[in-house]
């Protein structure tokens, strides 16, 4: 590929798993670091809920016994990171007996589908709408509507979706105040499945597109008023091209660079989900399982969300990293 | 000074010689806040088929702008307020956008100041002077675009390698002919040249200049060149018109105006030529060119010139034509 060597690409490879692998040694010590351990944190929450447990001290012991925590501080690293490579994230401590990793894969598919599409379309909106506003031929009139649409940008997330819910879903009662999909439809491949999954992910998706689209616009008007005067710009004029290849293969073409890597990051960080979006809407992905590890001090769970962000995250970066010399033929890691 | 008078003065001597284009009372305001730049003060000049024209003058007196305005590239908050561009004898400020965008490029080019930023970094350079011919002749084939392309390439001494290479892959000296050879693509009647070698260092700057001159001869066009280097236009153009803070001072053939310069401008900035066999003290008068916001009233030299009289500060010497092509504005003459 132009651009890439294979040494560049191999060292960069690396670069990622050692990433990943910091990471990973520092979601391991951290928790440790605290006061207590996860099964004393365990039997004091269970007996938090039954009243009373017999035996403490024999579950207690059994318990360290069977999660190894009466191993050396070496081996039980080890064992940790051997389970990351397998993606064996130990027990959920406040659903035991699920295992976080059951929990992150059930909720995953929800914030992915979720966020990808509301990230996608508020990229391609935000950045159509801040093109034409940064653009100096923009018609008047939409030039004078245009900012209108960032009005939402401005109002906190959490009332703009509370407000979302009231109107639409209780108010006109178009969409439902929350949940993936309506009960009683059996799971599955089916169309009535599809689209009541659809229709419950509309409400969200719309609050993200409203609330994130005036970041992009903003971050490309800027860019394309500080390319306007470029030269290049003004010889594509005088050699009399039509405004739209001005505008697409000149202005935006420049423009948007900047604003690839951003995505590039974001979309890292989607796996995490958004907590808020997630927890105003009762959306069962990672952003409302992050929220659930939180208030039950489930740091089995909170651990297990953080290492998927950040193996996604760097997994972004990393592909980011390959593919700008393609959109950006300046980048090129080719020695000279 | 009225655009009649100027007119029947031309042509009386000039009438045997077709004129490509003629420039009337071009002028062209910066809107600033506070109150707006003359950057063109009604301008009249007229280049004939087949000659190169120079334009000099110090940085800042306009001329990028009164170049910009003859295409209509001038950028906001510039904006042409008055003037004719005749172009083969269109009005080419009365046009609407979809004319205007034919006559460019097609009937007057640009070779644009500081090739080094007028380049698209995100496109190679086949495409770039791929497009200019495509939109103008949508008809060509492929093929035929390339191998003009090539051949333009070829035309100012380019390795036909360039034809796949992006512009940072290019040297300062590769960009400027990349956009020369861009310039001529369409075979236009007029290139507008703005200071095509300024930002090139001496030895590449002749061989830039020589290859525009080569180019030039070859395909007969007319041409601006924009300098500030007197020695340079010396040897590149036919005339010469020299502008000081937004007006036509003098215009005249080489010739005549190396002998005889008659505008004390003129004669300073002659006078200013380094030179190797004499060591002269740089001749430079005090005060720095008025605020072009507010010019004074008479002649705009008069703060620096040394030969300024009492009616200078009160009359605007018109420009008038003091011997055969020779045009010059200033009181000393009556
Ligand atoms: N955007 C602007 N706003 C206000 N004034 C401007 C603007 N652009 C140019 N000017 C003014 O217009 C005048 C003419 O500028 P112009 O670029 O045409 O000069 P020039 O003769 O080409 O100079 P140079 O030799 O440095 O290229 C200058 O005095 C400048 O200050
Ligand atoms: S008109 Fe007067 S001030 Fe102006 S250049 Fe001539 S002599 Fe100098
Ligand atoms: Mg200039």
């Amino acid at each position: 590929m132009r651009g890439l060597t294979r040494g560049y690409v191999i060292r960069r490879i690396g670069m990622f798993f050692l990433t990943i692998w910091l990471g990973a040694t520092i979601i391991y010590i951290i928790p440790r670091l605290m006061p207590g351990d996860p099964v004393s944190a365990m039997i004091s929450r269970m007996m938090a809920q039954a009243g009373r447990i017999e035996n403490t001290e024999q579950i207690i012991a059994a318990w360290r016994e069977k999660f190894g925590l009466d191993d050396p501080p070496l081996t039980q690293y080890l064992r940790y990171m051997g389970n990351l490579l397998t993606f064996d994230l130990d027990y959920s401590l406040s659903s035991f007996p699920a295992r976080v990793n059951e929990l992150i894969a059930r909720s995953i598919p929800w914030t992915l589908g979720l966020l990808t599409m509301a990230t996608i379309i508020s990229f391609v909106a935000g950045n159509a709408i801040g093109a034409l506003m940064g653009w100096r031929n923009t018609p008047k009139t939409l030039k004078a509507i245009l900012p209108f649409s960032l009005t939402f940008t401005s109002v906190p997330f959490f009332m703009l979706g509370m407000l979302l819910i009231y109107i639409f879903a209780y108010g006109l009662r178009w969409f439902s105040p929350g949940g993936s999909a309506a009960r009683g439809i059996p799971q599955g491949l089916t169309w009535d499945y599809i689209m009541t999954v659809i229709h419950h992910g509309m409400l969200p998706a719309f609050a993200i597109v409203l609330a994130s689209m005036g970041g992009w616009a903003l971050g490309m008007r800027g860019m394309m008023i500080t390319s306007a005067g470029e030269d290049y710009l003004i010889l594509a004029q005088a050699k009399g091209l039509r405004l739209g290849r001005i505008f697409w293969r000149y202005s935006v073409r420049n423009a948007i660079l900047p604003q690839v890597t951003a995505l590039a990051l974001s979309m890292g960080s989607i796996v995490a989900g958004s907590i808020l979006v997630e927890y105003l809407f009762s959306y069962p992905g990672t952003g409302y399982l992050l929220y659930l590890g939180i208030v039950n001090s489930d740091f089995t769970l909170i651990q297990g969300v953080v290492f998927v962000l950040i193996v996604a995250t760097s997994f972004a970066v990393l592909l980011i990293d390959l593919l700008y010399p393609l959109i950006d033929p300046r980048i090129t890691y080719q020695k000279r | 000074m009225t655009v009649t008078q100027n007119r029947a003065v031309e042509s009386e001597t000039s009438a045997a010689r077709e004129k490509v284009l003629e420039v009337k009372n071009l002028r062209i305001h910066y809107e600033t806040p506070r109150g707006d730049v003359i950057a063109v003060n009604g301008i009249n000049f007229h280049v004939y088929k087949g000659e190169t024209l120079g334009l000099v003058g110090e940085s800042g007196c306009g001329k990028s702008t009164a170049t910009a305005g003859i295409l209509r590239l001038v950028q906001p908050p510039g904006r042409i307020v008055d003037g004719e561009v005749l172009l083969n004898g269109v009005d080419l400020l009365k046009l609407n956008e979809s004319e205007l965008r034919q006559k460019r490029w097609r009937d007057a080019s640009l070779i644009p100041q500081g090739a080094m930023n007028s380049l698209n970094p995100v496109m190679k350079v086949k495409e770039q002077i791929g497009d200019g011919i495509t939109t103008h002749e949508p008809g060509m084939s492929r093929q035929a675009v390339k191998e003009r392309i090539l051949e333009l390439l070829t035309l100012v001494g380019l390795p036909s390698r360039v034809y796949d290479l992006y512009p940072h892959e290019l040297s300062g000296g590769m960009k400027q002919r990349v956009c020369i050879a861009m310039g001529i693509a369409l075979n236009p009647s007029m290139i507008i040249a703005d200071e095509p070698t300024s930002a090139l260092d001496v030895v590449v700057q002749r061989v830039v200049a020589q290859t525009l001159l080569d180019v030039k001869k070859k395909l007969g066009v007319s041409m601006i060149l924009i300098g500030h280097d007197m020695g340079l236009q010396a040897q590149l153009v036919d005339r010469i018109a020299v502008m000081y803070a937004g007006n036509i001072v003098e215009i005249a053939p080489v010739r005549s105006l190396f002998e005889e310069p008659m505008h004390p401008y003129t004669q300073l900035l002659i006078a200013s030529i380094p030179s190797i066999k004499e060591r002269k003290p740089l001749k430079i008068t005090e005060g720095l060119t008025h605020d072009l916001r507010n010019p004074p009233p008479g002649c705009i030299f008069q703060f620096r010139c040394p030969q300024v009289m009492e009616h200078c500060r009160k009359i605007t010497p018109p420009l008038r034509e003091l011997k055969p092509e020779h045009y010059v504005a200033c009181h000393l003459y009556e």
